[in-house]
């Protein structure tokens, strides 16, 4: 099945959901009104915390950064024994 | 499985594609950092220069002096057509039955490629990819900016393609031969929205897809390739991939 279709065929269900509920009046008429406001609200607020959440966490890695130039080094060596140019730009 | 086997008697043979444009001194390093890295593995390393004028080419034939025309192979294409076609060309002349892809520029170090190797074979993916994004891995020269957007562009993405890997623009993947044939031949995007491609379809496919941290350093040598309005490529991209996958 083509994501879309999965996706489509979820809010389908939310929404025979939603509107199931604007027919039994489980919940007063209208709060259900605005309940796919407050869906859409949530899914931003939870995708900025996501977002949030992830940039603080966000793995570094600066000890490799020197590792990096250590390798580099180290190849340099080699190769200009072999005679290949390394010299940069 | 049983194919591979009779093909090759058990053994594998790693064949790594790296695309260049102007890497004159990035390829050296990178060609001796992956020898150094594989010293018991069969491998071939497959670079598709794409007609640089910087004398990538004339380094690379010198390293095949050096460590030998079939461990090396140069194919070479008269100018730039693109990652996704340097991916195509390579694997026609892949003697492996597992494909690397890798940078050029040294943010791939090949240090991680015993742990690609390992994790394939203790799990039997079909597909092996690096990420940046769990803890183990990581990024280096990146700023806020870069890192805030690279957050962003993954939220969305994970939120609307519910992808199953982590890292979806990473370019540093191991793929079983057939995989990568297979995969590739259903790709039309260009770019990174290319490599994000290639991830998404496999997993929709149903490939085992496994990863491993690598850390990124950020380009040493050379102007980074990357520039323009990637926020609206991506967009687009995500939404092709929204549809079409």
């Amino acid at each position: 099945m083509k994501h879309i279709v999965k996706i489509m065929t979820l809010l389908v269900a939310i929404s025979a959901f939603w509107m199931s509920l604007l027919q039994t009046s489980l919940i007063p008429r209208s709060y259900t009104w605005l309940l796919p406001l407050y869906f859409i609200v949530s899914l931003g607020c939870y995708g900025l915390l996501m977002v949030g959440v992830g940039l603080m966490q966000f793995p570094t890695c600066p000890q490799e950064a020197v590792l990096l130039q250590q390798d580099i080094k180290e190849a340099k060596v080699f190769l200009e024994q072999k005679g290949i140019d390394v010299s940069s730009d | 499985m049983e194919e591979q086997r009779k093909h090759n008697d058990g053994k594998n043979k790693y064949s790594i594609i790296v695309p260049t444009y102007n890497e004159r001194l990035n390829i050296a390093l990178l060609v001796y950092l992956v020898f150094k890295h594989l010293p018991d593995v069969d491998f071939e390393m497959i670079i598709v220069d794409d007609g640089s004028p910087d004398g990538t080419q004339d380094v690379v034939k010198k390293l095949q002096e050096v460590y030998g025309e079939d461990r090396i192979l140069l194919r070479a294409r008269p100018k730039k057509l693109g990652l996704g076609t340097a991916y195509v060309h390579g694997l026609k002349h892949c003697s492996g039955n597992y494909v690397v892809i890798m940078d050029a520029d040294l943010s791939h170090h090949p240090k991680y490629l015993p742990s690609f190797i390992k994790k394939q074979m203790e799990t039997g993916a079909s597909i092996v990819t690096g990420t940046r994004y769990v803890k183990g891995g990581g990024v280096h020269g990146w700023t806020l900016m870069r890192k805030l957007t690279s957050r962003g562009a993954n939220v969305l993405a994970q939120t609307l393609l519910w992808p199953g890997v982590s890292d979806l623009t990473g370019s540093f993947r191991l793929y079983r031969k057939s995989v990568l044939e297979d995969v590739i031949s259903s790709c039309v995007s260009k770019g990174y929205v290319f490599q994000m491609e290639m991830i998404v379809r496999a997993s929709r496919k149903g490939y085992h897809i496994e990863e491993v941290p690598i850390t990124f350093v950020d380009r040493v040598y050379g102007t980074s390739k990357l520039g323009g309005s990637e926020i609206v490529e991506y967009l687009k991209g995500l939404m092709y991939l929204l549809v079409t996958t």
